[in-house]
């Protein structure tokens, strides 16, 4: 649509040539169909020439109403649709409601299950991050080989979590109170290959990007999000670290056993893309980390919290909130129940990418449209989570 | 942090004429929470963000609660705000504000201007449950189309019957068109309220 023209807007393009040729600036709509967006999402801008002068994000064409879906459903039977909310990470989707279940119930995990829950959930850490990455070259213009590199070893991974749940993507794989299945030694020995092969394939990785000029002079003092933004606007994950935030959930709450491992967290300076680009790559690392102690240490015993029930499983009334570290960010639920208990009174989601789009026009505005495309791929979005 | 007596007696002492209330959580997860009235709700909030005591510089999640009237008590929205602090690495500090449920009375003062990530919380809410924030910078829908009308997350929704309802010939849509006198359905909601009257 093109708009009005105004006083304000008429200028010239060539010094000296004031009044020769008049423009105007241009509405358009990004998406809902296109394949920068990832999935089905829409940034209505206003165009100057090709610089952005406004931006709105307009989601909800995934909508399906997850939370009253849930509210329909006894507890244990929305489990598997936490695994379609970000399509990416299933493992830790299902963990921010168990966590959430079990704040509202007092239910004790049973020490391996909490090492499996730290194994798995690293585990997904690591192949978000790789993809994302990957998916953010590719909106730089690097089609295919970043992407396809990060796409070979997440499928490495994919294959270990199709081994232990039964489901290469939604998993389903906890349960309030442990996990499904115990491991098996060899689903640890795979773990352990996937920990020891994974410090070279970041290696070959970063030999690619990292000082790579292309990446450098496209992602470099691109989409700044100032420390002090990022906190009141509740940005959360690697995208808060990229801009100085030290909050980190595994840290804070110590949730799960978390407070045993010896891992440090990641923070950036600049808070551009490169920035966030670059706490991803060294996150992976610190899960490496993490894998490598958890391996080592995981006690024998039962996966499951033996007075769990499977049916008739209540809750006593009451509310809660409970949040995990997601690849994405903070991940929680707020759960309420009431009298009788079988079903959510209220469920909640917190989403993190929903919220980490708060300021994607802050980050946008003066840049040009190429730059909008990157700086969307770096906030990592997946529009199963935002739309809900 | 302290304990929720303390800081109860902390804001009221800030805020005066402040009617602030206990709620607790269930035992286990011991996230006791702050019920104030709307009318001091931002003083309040204000309050929690920028006493160095607090500092609770981070508003993690905005969300509301349906519960609709019932014999012994009236019904009401509450909305429900989880803050922390980033700084001080502590929270949750849980506060929540009551609105009726009658969709004009159904106001509270929005956090938006403290906090920017209450901005797409608050639209949500609003678009879900209808309420409105006094002072939001934009509230507009957010997930549903602009041009829906309901608020589907309330507990008295009624989804329409017309989901998937197709306009080809059939036995019943003939009957139903000829007996409406159109093509278009009559929603659920309508056809509820006509079972009602008909039991009456």
């Amino acid at each position: 649509m093109i708009q009005p023209l105004t006083e304000e807007k008429r200028y010239t393009l060539t010094p000296g040539s004031e009044g020769l040729i008049e423009t105007q600036t241009l509405e358009v709509s990004i998406g809902p169909q296109h394949p920068s967006t990832h999935g089905v999402f829409r940034m209505d801008c206003t165009l100057d020439g090709e610089t952005v002068v406004a931006l709105k994000p307009v989601m909800g064409y995934l909508h399906r109403n997850h939370e009253q879906l849930a509210e329909r459903m006894v507890w244990l039977g929305s489990m598997p649709y936490t695994d379609r909310l970000d399509y990416f990470s299933s493992m830790t989707n299902n963990w921010a409601y168990a966590l959430a279940v079990e704040k509202l119930t007092g239910i004790k995990v049973p020490e391996r299950a909490d090492y499996i829950r730290v194994i798995m959930s690293e585990l997904t850490r690591l192949q978000n991050h790789t993809c994302v990455i990957g998916f953010m070259l590719q909106d730089l213009g690097a089609w295919g080989t970043p992407l396809l590199y990060a796409f070979r070893e997440r499928e490495r991974i994919l294959d270990l979590f199709e081994a232990v749940s039964g489901s290469r993507m939604m998993c389903n794989y906890l349960r309030f109170g442990g996990v499904r299945v115990n491991l098996t030694e060899n689903d640890l020995a795979a773990a352990k290959d996937i920990t020891a092969r994974y410090p070279r394939f970041l290696d070959e990785f970063e030999k690619l990007l990292t000082t790579n000029e292309v990446l450098l002079m496209r992602t470099q003092r691109i989409g700044i999000l100032p420390k002090e933004l990022a906190i009141n606007a509740s940005i959360t994950g690697p995208m808060a670290r990229a801009s100085g935030v030290e909050y980190d959930v595994r840290k804070v709450d110590n949730y799960g056993v978390y407070g045993r491992f010896d891992f440090r967290v990641p923070v950036g300076d600049a808070g551009d893309v490169y920035d966030r680009y670059y706490v991803r790559v060294l996150e992976m690392r610190e899960s490496i980390k993490i894998l490598q102690q958890a391996l080592r240490d995981i006690p024998p015993g039962p996966h499951i919290a033996p007075e769990v029930k499977l049916r008739n499983f209540k809750i006593p009334p009451g509310d809660g909130y409970g949040r995990i570290e997601a690849p994405k960010g903070e991940l929680g639920f707020y759960l309420v129940s009431d009298e009788g208990g079988k079903q959510p009174y209220r469920y909640h989601v917190r989403p993190p990418s929903f919220i980490n789009l708060t300021t994607l026009e802050d980050m946008c505005l003066g840049l040009k449209v190429a730059d909008v495309v990157i700086i969307l791929g770096s906030i990592d979005i997946v529009l199963g989570e935002v739309d809900r | 942090m302290e304990a929720i007596e303390k800081i109860k007696e902390a804001a009221a002492l800030a805020v005066s004429g402040a009617k602030i209330e206990i709620i607790n959580s269930t035992p286990t997860a011991q996230q006791p929470a702050l019920l104030v009235d709307r009318e001091h709700m931002y003083g309040v909030a204000k309050f929690f963000k920028e006493d160095p005591r607090f500092q609770l510089d981070f508003c993690s999640c905005v969300t509301a609660v349906d519960y609709p009237a019932k014999a012994d008590k009236p019904g009401c929205i509450e909305v429900v705000y989880h803050l922390y602090s980033v700084t001080q690495k502590h929270g949750p500090l849980v506060l929540k504000v009551r609105a009726p449920r009658e969709i004009d009375l159904c106001r509270v003062p929005s956090l938006t201007p403290l906090w920017r990530g209450c901005e797409f919380q608050e639209r949500e809410a609003y678009d879900l449950f209808g309420v409105k924030f006094d002072g939001h910078p934009d509230l507009r829908r957010i997930l549903m189309w602009d041009e829906f009308t309901d608020h589907p997350m309330r507990k008295d929704y009624v989804p329409p019957a017309d989901y998937e309802w197709e306009p080809t010939p059939h036995d019943d849509t003939l009957q139903r068109a000829a007996q409406e006198g159109g093509i278009m359905p009559p929603t659920a909601r309508e056809e509820l309220e006509k079972e009602k009257a008909k039991k009456k």
